[in-house]
Parts: C-alpha cells; sequence; structure tokens
C-alpha cells in the first residue's frame, strides 16, 4: 500500500501519460487506417500499392523495431529537437494503423455485393458509394475487431516507457530502481492498465449495443 | 476486391482522372521518399562505405549469433506457450468450478499485461537479473499460453457436439475423450490460428532489447553505436538489414499458415481449418496482435 501512497504524484503521471498516448495514438491510427484501407479498394493503382505495401511492412516488423527508428533515426536525421511524445505516438499509431486497415478492409469485405452495385446503379462515384453505402454498413463488422486492436494498443504503449516516456511501465522502471518490491508495484501497475483496457471494453461493448440494427 | 464491385469500369474521363490520382500520388510518395533521402544523403548516411561494415565476418558472426538467439527464444516460448496453453485449455473447460475459475482469472489476467511488463518483472523479482533469456522465455509462455489456450478453447468448442456424444456412447472416458477426440480436431481447425499468433511470439521476443537479452534488436543496436564509419554512425543501415530479416520471418510464418489453411480445405477428412484469424472470443478480450478476419461469404465483396 505505501507504495501507491508514497509515490501517488508518480502514479497518476505514469497513468495519465499511458491514457493520453492511448488515446492520441489510437486517433492517429484510425484516421490513417480509413485511409489505407480506402486506399487499398480504390480505382487507383499506384494507390492500391502504396496501400497494401504501409500494411504488409507495418504488420510484419516488431513495434520494438518502429520505437529503435523513431527514437534513434527520426531525430538524428529527419527532424532535430522532435518531442518524444510526439514520436511515440508516431510509432504506436502507424504500426496500428496497418491492423485498423485490415479490420477495416474485411469489414468492407462483410458488405453484400448488391449494396456496391446498387449504388452503382443509382450512378454514384466510388467515394460516394464508400462514404454513404458501405462503410456505413462497414462500420457494423468493424467495431469488435477494433476494440481489440485498441486493447492491443494500450498494452504495446508500455514500450514507450521503455524509451523514457513517461507511463506506467516507465514508472515501474523508476520505482524498482529506487528498491521498492518489484511484486507491489507490479501489483499497482497491473490495476492501472486494467481500468483502461476495462474501460475501452465497456465503451465498445456500448456502442455495439447501439450499431446493433435488426436487418 | 474485384475491381470492378465497388467502382464502374472507367469511361474516358474517369481514365483521365485516375491517370491524373495516379501520378499525383505516385509524385507524392516520391516526392516524400526522396525527401527522407535527401536528408539521409545530407547527413552522409549514404556512403558506400558505411555498408561495408557488413562484409566484416565479426559483424555477420554477430547477426547469426543474434538470429541464433532470437530463434533459440523462439522455439523455447512457441513449444513451452503450446504445452501451457492445452494445461490451460483443459483447466478452462474442467467439469470442477474452483478449477475452470482459476483458469479463466489467469487468462484474463495474464491476457491483459503488457507483456513488457510481465517480462520486466519476472526479470528483475523472481529470476534474478542474470538470467534474461528465461525472464523472456517464462514470460512469453504465459503471454501466449493465455492467447493460444483461448484460441484452442474456441477449437474444441467448435467441435460438432455429436462427436462428443458417440465417443461417450463408445464407452470413452472423459479424458479419452479430450485427448482422442476433441483436441485432435481442434487442433487442427485452429492450425492456422495458431501459427498466426506464433508469428506474434516471434515479434515479441524482440521484448528482450528491453532486458538486454542479446537478441536480433539488440545486437543491431549493438552495431550501429559501436562502428562509426569516418565519425556516421550506420543507423539505417542496420535498421534495413534488420527490419528485413524480421519481415522475412513473419512472412515465412504467415505464407505456412496460409498453406495449411489452404492444404487443409483440400483435404477431405471433413475437418475444415478456419480462417486463419483469432477466434471471437479472442477477440473480445483482446491479445497483442489481433487480425480479425470476419468470414466473407459467398456473394459479399470479396478479394
Amino acid at each position: 500500500m505505501n507504495v501507491l501512497l508514497d509515490n501517488l504524484a508518480l502514479f497518476r503521471e505514469g497513468f495519465l501519460g499511458t491514457l493520453w498516448l492511448t488515446i492520441v495514438s489510437a486517433l492517429l491510427a484510425v484516421v490513417l487506417g480509413l485511409v489505407i484501407a480506402g486506399f487499398r479498394v480504390s480505382p487507383v493503382p499506384p494507390l492500391r500499392i502504396f496501400g497494401t505495401l504501409w500494411v504488409n511492412v507495418l504488420r510484419n516488423t516488431p513495434l520494438t523495431l518502429l520505437f529503435l527508428v523513431a527514437f534513434f533515426v527520426v531525430p538524428k536525421v529527419l527532424f532535430p529537437g522532435i518531442n518524444s511524445f510526439v514520436l511515440a505516438v508516431c510509432a504506436c499509431g502507424f504500426y496500428t494503423s496497418s491492423f485498423v486497415a485490415e479490420a477495416v478492409r474485411s469489414g468492407i469485405n462483410t458488405v453484400p455485393m448488391g449494396q456496391a452495385e446498387a449504388a452503382r446503379a443509382i450512378g454514384m462515384t466510388f467515394t460516394q458509394t464508400m462514404r454513404i453505402v458501405v462503410l456505413p454498413q462497414a462500420t457494423r463488422t468493424v467495431v469488435p475487431p477494433l476494440s481489440s486492436i485498441f486493447i492491443a494498443l494500450t498494452k504495446n504503449t508500455a514500450i514507450a516507457g521503455a524509451f523514457d516516456n513517461v507511463d506506467l511501465f516507465n514508472v515501474s522502471k523508476t520505482l524498482s530502481n529506487d528498491g521498492y518490491d518489484i511484486a507491489v508495484i507490479f501489483i499497482w501497475i497491473t490495476l492501472g492498465y486494467l481500468v483502461i483496457t476495462y474501460a475501452i471494453n465497456g465503451l465498445f461493448r456500448l456502442l455495439e449495443n447501439r450499431l446493433e440494427v435488426a436487418r | 476486391m474485384s475491381a470492378s464491385v465497388l467502382f464502374d469500369v472507367p469511361g474516358p474521363k474517369a481514365r483521365v482522372r485516375n491517370l491524373i490520382y495516379s501520378v499525383v500520388g505516385t509524385l507524392a510518395v516520391l516526392g516524400l521518399v526522396g525527401w527522407v533521402c535527401y536528408r539521409l544523403y545530407n547527413k552522409g548516411q549514404f556512403e558506400g562505405e558505411l555498408w561495408d561494415i557488413f562484409n566484416y565476418a565479426g559483424i555477420r558472426e554477430n547477426i547469426l549469433d543474434a538470429l541464433l538467439s532470437t530463434l533459440k527464444v523462439f522455439a523455447l516460448a512457441g513449444v513451452f506457450s503450446l504445452v501451457f496453453a492445452v494445461v490451460l485449455c483443459v483447466a478452462r473447460l474442467s467439469d470442477h468450478k474452483p478449477v475452470r475459475w482459476v483458469a479463466v482469472v489467469f487468462i484474463d489476467l495474464f491476457r491483459s499485461i503488457p507483456l513488457l511488463i510481465t517480462i520486466f518483472a519476472l526479470w528483475v523479482g523472481i529470476l534474478g537479473e542474470m538470467t534474461p533469456m528465461w525472464a523472456l522465455v517464462l514470460g512469453l509462455t504465459i503471454y501466449n499460453g493465455c492467447v493460444q489456450a483461448e484460441v484452442l478453447r474456441a477449437g474444441v468448442n467448435a467441435v460438432p457436439k455429436g462427436q462428443v456424444e458417440a465417443a461417450y456412447a463408445l464407452g470413452l472416458r472423459k479424458t479419452q475423450v479430450t485427448a482422442s477426440v476433441l483436441f485432435p480436431q481442434a487442433v487442427r481447425s485452429m492450425l492456422p490460428s495458431i501459427i498466426s499468433q506464433l508469428v506474434v511470439t516471434l515479434k515479441d521476443t524482440s521484448l528482450g532489447f528491453m532486458i538486454l537479452y542479446p537478441e536480433l534488436l539488440y545486437s543491431a543496436r549493438l552495431i550501429a553505436n559501436n562502428t562509426p564509419v569516418g565519425g556516421v554512425y550506420p543507423t539505417v543501415q542496420t535498421v534495413i538489414v534488420f527490419g528485413a530479416i524480421y519481415i522475412a520471418l513473419c512472412l515465412a510464418l504467415a505464407w505456412l499458415a496460409k498453406f495449411v489453411e489452404q492444404r487443409g480445405r483440400r483435404s477431405k477428412a471433413g475437418i475444415v481449418p478456419a480462417e486463419a484469424k483469432e477466434p471471437k472470443e479472442v477477440a473480445a478480450a483482446g491479445g497483442t496482435d489481433l487480425t480479425p478476419v470476419p468470414d466473407a461469404k459467398d456473394g459479399n465483396l470479396k478479394d
């Protein structure tokens, strides 16, 4: 108990760090994922190739390697003096975006073919078909996998903590170096992660219920 | 996606428009790549000598050793996690309530803790700082065991009820039913998912970097930081080489998963392997890297 009370400020900072990192990179991942999924089904071949490359490369690279690139190549070569939070968001967001893109694409695959054909028959363009007809229907099948992707993202942000970003893992490292018992730290840190993952789970349960429409 | 489902066959106007998009898109991507290359060039990252470090026997041996230690951890963790998964799965499906509950709590708990924290706690707390390898193997075993257990459970639940009833009717005992009827079919139908999770295990071995286990990523960092050529550190080169190794390993495993799936499809034994994806039960609570692919039935928008 003492570990928590003595270092409440540190724990709070770590918890908020993890929370912010998760939220901001989730937003980035969703936006990028939607765009990349759109690229992958678009009528323009170079965009399709770009989308496929993006997904395959990012999904098959360990996130740790991405962090290594983000923290040791990018600041040295491209943007000197960039904020470490931004770098962490980019690494997590880009990595997760490839999973979001795959989820969205397979969601698009479950929309009955007649829908797209009907949209085309009344003269809609590709963008209109996607925006008005296909994507809204795909949302329902995309939401459950998205929740597990975001939970995975929450857990992946721990790697940012290892690269001197203040988050829960970073706090556990600091406290363990200060000589506190790792078992007790572990319990409190775990609790912090459980709060976030269960919040995501509940939020998406709600969303799923809202989106459930009798067909 | 068959190209004609989401959009019409382009007419002359659309062809011109698509061409413009193609050119603009390609230029944008090329421009970005070009800009990055320009910056890299300015910092002297494109000097030919930087690649020379990979000609030294020492560096090559380093890479090989690192690759072997990554594969060693992967092999150990893969085997242990599968064994552990069988144990957990049996416990999870047990008829005894307390056993079942222990398994549920254990699986849910360790699946929602970041693997890095489990590994770190094992390393610092239990195993001592001298044995990073076993901390890594144990952490991977616990985490992936939990995920694989849920995969197996989904497989067991998918076995038709008649199979179990027939086995009991023949007079088999509970252990026999589980061992000779349920698990063989569950493993067979879930093999693609199990292999996909093994890809995740392989990628997660890179977390050994954090606890100073000399695997691929660790040696990449070492090489990039310790062999400056004319005052320039070959970071980009090492990232390219090691990234390629990781991607090749992961794609090989992913390809194996696809191969198993397709081979199973062709077989006439009656058990069709599920698509290489996480089952719903797993997806609901979350693993590390899920690639859920909802079944696309015939007549849907499918590639």
